[in-house]
C-alpha cells in the first residue's frame, strides 16, 4: 500500500477505521467527512457498517478512498449497540490505529459500547484531527466555542474518536467501489435485545437543515407554537431555505426535534443564518457560529446572539419578519 | 419498580465557565442539578408511582463533598442518593464515569432500571447511559423522547437524524431521555423540608474498588493545549424604528441571496 503523506510532518497511521451511517439510501455526509479526514491521516482507510445491505456503503466508501467494508448485520437490533459489539471483536482482530464515529444518535451507541469492551476511553465532540509524528492530535471547543483544546491520548490501543458533523469537508478521491467483508450477525448479549419496531421520518418540506445555503431559526422570541409557520417558516420559504429551532421551543413541543440546532441538534454552516427570537445560549451558538454570515433580530438589545451577528436588529420580531417577508416578495 | 437516576451536579450555567491549572473545570462554588437531569428524576418518579410501589435513587459523583444539587432532586421526591465524593474522580472521563455509576448500581443491586440524561448540559459527551449498560451488561434504550413501560418491557421513541424509531427492551434495562421528555415538577415546600432528612450514602472511589479507574489517570489523555478561540467579529446592530427590515433587504441584496 503507497502512503498517502498529506498528513502533518509527511507521517501517517497505517490503518483508519470509520464507522459509516445511512440515511435512506445514502451514506451520510458526515460518514462522507470523516472518510476525507481519514484518507489524509492513513494510508489504508476501513469502513464498518452495520445496516441491512452494504453494496451502497462499499461504493460510496470506494469512491472516498475507502478500500474494505465490513459489513455486520444488526438483524433488527439497535444497529448502534450492534456495531459496538462487533468492533470489540474487529479491532482485535485487525488493529485499526484510530476509529472515527460521527457524534451522531448510533456513533455514540457504537463508540460507548466498543469503549467498555476494550477498556479505553473515548474522545467526543472532536472538531479537529491532525498527526503531532505519529501521535494523533484532537481538537475540541469548549464553552461554546470560545475556547479550544487539543489532547493526545497517552494509554496505548486504538484511539477511539466521535467528530462532530461539519468539522471537514467532503471530498471523494475517485476510487472504486470497496470489498465487502461479511461480518454477519453478532451475539451482542443482552445489549442486542434493544430492538427498533418502526421507524418515522418527519418529513421536511424544502431544503435539508444541514445542506440548505439560508436557515432561518426561531426561539422562544416567536411566542408560540402558531406563530412558528408564518414567521420562521414562511421566511425560509422566501429566501428557498430550510427552518430551525432552538431547544428552548423543540423542548416546549412547538416543532419536531429534528429541527433542532445547536449542540444537542443539528451542527449547520450556511452561507447565511437567520435567527428570530434566539438569545443564542452556548447550546445553541455551537451548532451555528461557523454560518458564513449570521443575521439576528430580536427583542432584547443585549442578547449573546447579537455578538456574533454580521447584522442584529433590535426589535419585535413580530413586526420586522412580516415587513421583511413583504419586502422579498415585492422584490421578486 | 426501583429506579435509579444518574444525576450530575454542574457550575451554575448561568456563570461563566473557567478551567482549573490542571484543565478541568472549575468547580468551586455552588453546583447546581444539570437542569437535563431533572427529566430524569421526574420520569423516574412518574414511573414508580405508576408501578404503584419501589423508589427512586439517585447516583451522583462529585470531586468535592457538594450535595446541594443533590438536595434538590431529593426535593422533587427522590428517596435517596448515593454519592460517590471523592477528590480522586477530578478530571475522570466519560468512561470513568460509567464505571462508577455502574459499581453503584450494581451495590444497590435491586434497580430494575436505570434513568439518565443523553447528555450533560457541562460535559456533553453522550456516551456515558450506553457505556453504562455496557458494563452492566444490560440494553440501553438512548435517546428517548417518550418513554411507556408495560409487562416487564420499555417501549421508547428514540431521537434520530430523520425523525424517531419505536424500540423496546426488556426491564432491566438503561433509558436515556432528553430534555422535554416530561415536565419536571418544582419542590414543594414540604419537598424540601423532608429532602433535609433524606440518606445520601457518601463513598469514595476506593470503597468501589475504582481507585485507579478514575480521575486524570483513568482517562489517559493529556491537554495539550488550551487557546481562546478566533472571536467572531460582531457586525452592525440596529434599533428598529420600523424600517429595520430594509436593513436585512439591503444584506440580503449584498450576498445576492435576493
Amino acid at each position: 500500500m503507497t502512503g498517502d503523506t498529506k498528513g502533518t510532518n509527511g507521517m501517517t497511521l497505517s490503518k483508519v477505521w470509520v464507522f459509516a451511517e445511512t440515511a435512506g439510501d445514502n451514506v451520510t455526509t458526515a460518514t462522507l467527512e470523516l472518510l476525507t479526514k481519514a484518507r489524509e491521516l492513513g494510508s489504508t482507510v476501513e469502513v464498518v457498517y452495520a445496516g441491512a445491505d452494504a453494496t451502497t456503503v462499499a461504493a460510496t466508501a470506494g469512491e472516498y478512498g475507502a478500500t474494505k467494508v465490513f459489513h455486520v448485520d444488526p438483524d433488527g437490533s439497535l444497529p448502534g449497540a450492534i456495531a459496538g459489539v462487533a468492533l470489540a471483536g474487529l479491532v482485535a482482530e485487525h488493529h485499526p490505529d484510530v476509529v472515527l464515529f460521527v457524534q451522531s444518535y448510533d456513533g455514540r451507541d457504537a463508540i460507548a459500547r466498543l469503549s467498555v469492551r476494550l477498556d479505553a476511553p473515548v474522545l467526543t465532540n472532536g472538531m479537529s484531527l491532525s498527526l503531532d509524528g505519529d501521535a494523533l492530535v484532537f481538537g475540541t471547543a469548549i464553552f461554546g466555542g470560545t475556547v479550544l483544546v487539543d489532547a493526545k491520548l497517552t494509554g496505548g490501543g486504538p484511539a477511539l474518536v466521535a467528530i462532530r458533523p461539519k468539522s471537514f469537508v467532503a471530498e471523494p478521491s475517485g476510487g472504486s467501489a470497496a470489498e465487502v467483508v461479511s461480518v454477519g450477525t453478532v451475539d451482542a448479549g443482552r445489549a442486542g435485545e434493544a430492538k427498533v419496531l418502526e421507524r418515522f421520518e418527519e418529513e421536511q418540506l424544502g431544503p435539508k437543515l444541514e445542506e440548505a445555503a439560508v436557515v432561518v431559526s426561531g426561539g422562544r422570541g416567536v411566542g408560540s407554537a402558531e406563530q412558528y409557520k408564518p414567521l420562521v417558516e414562511e421566511l425560509a420559504k422566501q429566501l428557498k431555505g430550510a427552518f430551525g429551532a432552538s431547544r428552548a421551543i423543540v423542548d416546549a413541543g412547538w416543532v419536531p426535534y429534528a429541527l433542532q440546532v445547536g449542540q444537542t441538534g443539528k451542527t449547520v454552516k450556511p452561507k447565511l443564518y437567520i435567527a428570530i427570537g434566539i438569545s443564542g445560549a452556548t447550546q445553541h451558538l455551537v451548532g451555528m457560529k461557523n454560518s458564513d454570515n449570521i443575521i439576528a433580530i430580536n427583542k432584547d438589545a443585549e442578547a449573546p446572539i447579537f455578538g456574533v451577528a454580521d447584522l442584529g436588529i433590535v426589535g419585535d420580531c413580530h413586526k420586522v419578519v412580516p415587513a421583511l417577508i413583504d419586502a422579498i416578495k415585492a422584490h421578486g | 419498580m426501583n429506579v435509579v437516576v444518574c444525576v450530575k451536579q454542574i457550575p451554575d450555567p448561568a456563570v461563566p465557565g473557567a478551567l482549573d491549572a490542571d484543565h478541568t473545570l472549575k468547580r468551586e462554588g455552588k453546583l447546581v442539578l444539570d437542569e437535563s437531569d431533572s427529566y430524569g428524576v421526574e420520569m423516574a418518579l412518574q414511573l414508580v408511582d405508576a408501578a404503584g410501589g419501589g423508589e427512586v435513587t439517585l447516583v451522583s459523583m462529585t470531586p468535592n463533598n457538594e450535595v446541594s444539587g443533590l438536595r434538590t432532586a431529593l426535593a422533587m421526591g427522590a428517596a435517596k442518593a448515593i454519592l460517590v465524593s471523592d477528590p480522586a474522580c477530578e478530571g475522570s472521563d466519560a468512561l470513568g464515569t460509567a464505571k462508577v455509576i455502574a459499581k453503584c448500581v450494581e451495590r444497590l443491586g435491586d434497580a430494575d432500571l436505570v434513568l439518565a440524561a443523553t447528555e450533560s448540559s457541562d460535559g456533553y459527551t453522550g456516551t456515558v447511559p450506553a457505556q453504562v449498560a455496557e458494563l452492566l451488561g444490560w440494553p440501553a434504550l438512548t435517546f428517548s423522547k417518550h418513554v411507556e413501560i408495560a409487562d416487564g418491557k420499555v417501549k421508547v421513541q428514540r431521537q434520530t437524524e430523520a425523525g424517531y424509531d419505536i424500540i423496546e427492551a426488556s426491564l432491566p434495562v438503561v433509558v436515556s431521555v432528553t430534555a422535554g421528555v416530561v415536565e419536571p415538577r418544582y419542590p414543594s415546600f414540604k419537598g424540601i423540608m423532608a429532602a433535609k432528612n433524606k440518606p445520601v450514602e457518601q463513598l469514595t472511589a476506593a470503597d468501589l474498588g475504582l481507585a485507579d479507574q478514575v480521575g486524570w489517570g483513568g482517562a489517559r489523555q493529556q491537554i495539550t493545549n488550551v487557546e481562546q478561540a478566533p472571536a467572531r467579529q460582531a457586525g452592525e446592530k440596529f434599533e428598529d424604528d420600523g424600517t429595520g427590515f430594509e436593513k436585512v433587504v439591503a444584506f440580503l441584496e449584498t450576498l445576492k441571496v435576493i
